[in-house]
Formats: C-alpha cells, structure tokens, sequence
C-alpha cells in the first residue's frame, strides 16, 4: 500500500463520517441574512411600538411610562399585537425562504442530500421544542400575558438549537445556549422585550452566521 | 522499527468496506438505501460486501418491516468496531512511518 493510497483511504473515513452523521450543508450565509431580516423587522417594530416616527400619533404614547432609554415599561396594547405578530412571521417566513434556498444550493456543492436521514432527524429534534414554545406562547398571547413573549421564544429557540445541534456543526449548540442565557435575562427585565429580540435573532444570528460561512461555507 | 502490512486488516482492503464501517462507527444503525446514497454505489456492490462484513461477524443485519415494504438496517459489532480501531492505528503508524523516512 502506497502513501497516496493511506491518505486517500483516511480522506474517504472522514468524510463518510461526516456525511453520514452529521448535516455540513447549513449555509453560514442565510444565517447572517436572518439576523438582517430581524433587525429590520426589529427596527419596524421599535417604530411602530414607541412612536417615534410617523408610524403612530404621538398620544399613543404616554411619556410617564418611558424609561430613561426611550423603552417603556408597560406592556404592548391590545390592538398592537397583531401587528408584531405579522412582522414576527414575515421575519420567520424570509428567513426560512432564504435558508432552503442557501441550503439546498450548499447541499449540492456538498454532495448531501437535502432531505435525508439526517436532515429529518435534524428538523424534529428542532420541532418538537419549537412547536411546545409556539404553542405556549400562542396561549398565553391569547390569555394576554404579553411579557412573557420575548423571554419565552428566546428560551425555545435556544432549546431547539441545543437539541438539533447533535446532528450539524457544534458551533450551533454554543448558539443555542447563548439564545437560552439571553432568554433568561430578558425574563428578568420585562418592557425590553425588543431589545432582546433584536439581539438574540439580530446580532447573535449575524455573528453565528459569519462564524459559519468563514469556517464552513468555502 | 518497521510496521508490517500484515497489521492491516485484509477485511478493510476494499475502500466501499472501509466506508460502510466508518458510517457504522458513527451512527448505531444505518439502513440499506441511506448507504446506497450515501455512498454512491449500486446495490449489488453494496450488497456483496455487507456480506462480507457480515461473514467477519463485524456487522450485524436487522430485518425488520416498515409496513411492507422491506427495511434492512446494519450494526457494527464489538469485533467489527474493536478491528476497525485497530485498523485505523496501523494505518496512523504507517504514516508516521513513511514521514520519518
């Protein structure tokens, strides 16, 4: 047996090893572009909410209830939340568009298919904390406790993350966890949900992805 | 010091079998058409040499029923993943064999 040959054959473990446990086709980029679609979405929102544009009249906003940041401490209206709501699924619904689509042309480069064992494997241990958040969340907006929102969907999120990260890079687990830890200190200072949102699905999700496409993409 | 070839394992020679092992050393079980996909072969080839694994007792055959159709799934054995270890080691020592040289 020559050296080529002992390369060729440690080449062919590892990467069948690779391929058959683990799904390398996320695509770093639509990560970063995620995180893009949160900020404006979060920009819109923050607009919207606290009124300073056009967006809302100015009494909406009663100046008593402002903190020194400009956010305030009560919860959002009735009326309001609807709105969020549809930014929030815009936001998701792009940002799972643009992830098929990055993915799949990544699989292909790769030579992974995209719905496989794996892939499936990596989509319900994703589902299962996704939908019991979805779920909980959807409740409690219905019996009205708004605060508990933000928190809640960041926790969730960092769960699935956690939970998928077994079968993709494990850069996606140390995403997962920082998701969890935000929720977490969003818990504790309710009124800033946005703020939360903006970094938790923002910047993280913009940090993760360059990560991702500096290591992973090329 | 000199690393024999004969500490290779002959069962490893064939790289489709050396795949199928590394596949099984990762995932608990795999099923028949996964490995086709995933390593391109077709299923004659795969077949013949999961036999051949299967003679070394280093893997394991499931037949199970999905329905019903037909749902065959593979196991690396103790022997097959303790071999398959000792493989790797000597081809790592060959390596650093030839380095040296």
């Amino acid at each position: 047996m020559e050296e080529k040959n002992i390369h060729d054959d440690l080449a062919a473990i590892r990467s069948v090893m690779e391929r058959s446990s683990k799904f390398i086709s996320l695509s770093g980029l639509s990560g970063v572009l995620a995180g893009i679609y949160a900020l404006l979405g979060a920009w819109g929102a923050y607009y919207f909410v606290y009124g300073h544009g056009r967006a809302r009249p100015y009494y909406a906003v009663d100046s008593s209830n402002l903190t020194d940041g400009g956010l305030r401490f009560t919860y959002i209206y009735n009326g309001e939340i609807l709105f969020l709501l549809l930014i929030a699924v815009l936001v998701l619904l792009a940002s799972i568009i643009t992830g098929y689509i990055l993915t799949k042309r990544k699989a292909k480069r790769k030579g992974q298919a995209i719905w496989g064992r794996i892939s499936r494997s990596l989509l319900f241990y994703m589902a299962v904390p996704l939908i019991s958040g979805g779920g909980l969340i959807l409740v409690l907006i219905y019996r009205g406790v708004y605060d508990i929102i933000a928190p809640a969907s960041l926790i969730f999120y960092g769960l699935s993350l956690v939970s998928a990260s077994n079968f993709t890079f494990t850069l996606v687990k140390y995403l997962g966890l920082c998701e969890i830890v935000l929720g977490l200190i969003a818990a504790c200072l309710p009124g800033y949900g946005l703020l939360f949102w903006a970094i938790g699905f923002g910047v993280l999700h913009i940090i993760y992805g360059s990560l991702m496409y500096l290591r992973y993409d090329k | 010091m000199k690393v024999p070839f004969e500490k290779l394992d002959k069962a490893f020679e064939n790289r489709l079998r050396l795949q199928i092992m590394s596949v099984l050393m990762v995932n608990d079980r795999y099923d028949f058409n996964s490995l086709k996909e995933l390593l391109e072969t077709t299923d004659g080839n795969l077949a013949s040499h999961l036999k051949g694994l299967e003679k070394e007792e280093y893997i394991v055959v499931h037949k199970a029923f999905l329905g019903r159709k037909p749902n065959t799934t593979y196991e690396a054995t103790e022997k097959g993943k303790e071999a398959f270890r000792q493989h790797l080691d000597a081809l790592e020592k060959l390596i650093r064999q030839q380095k040296a040289n």
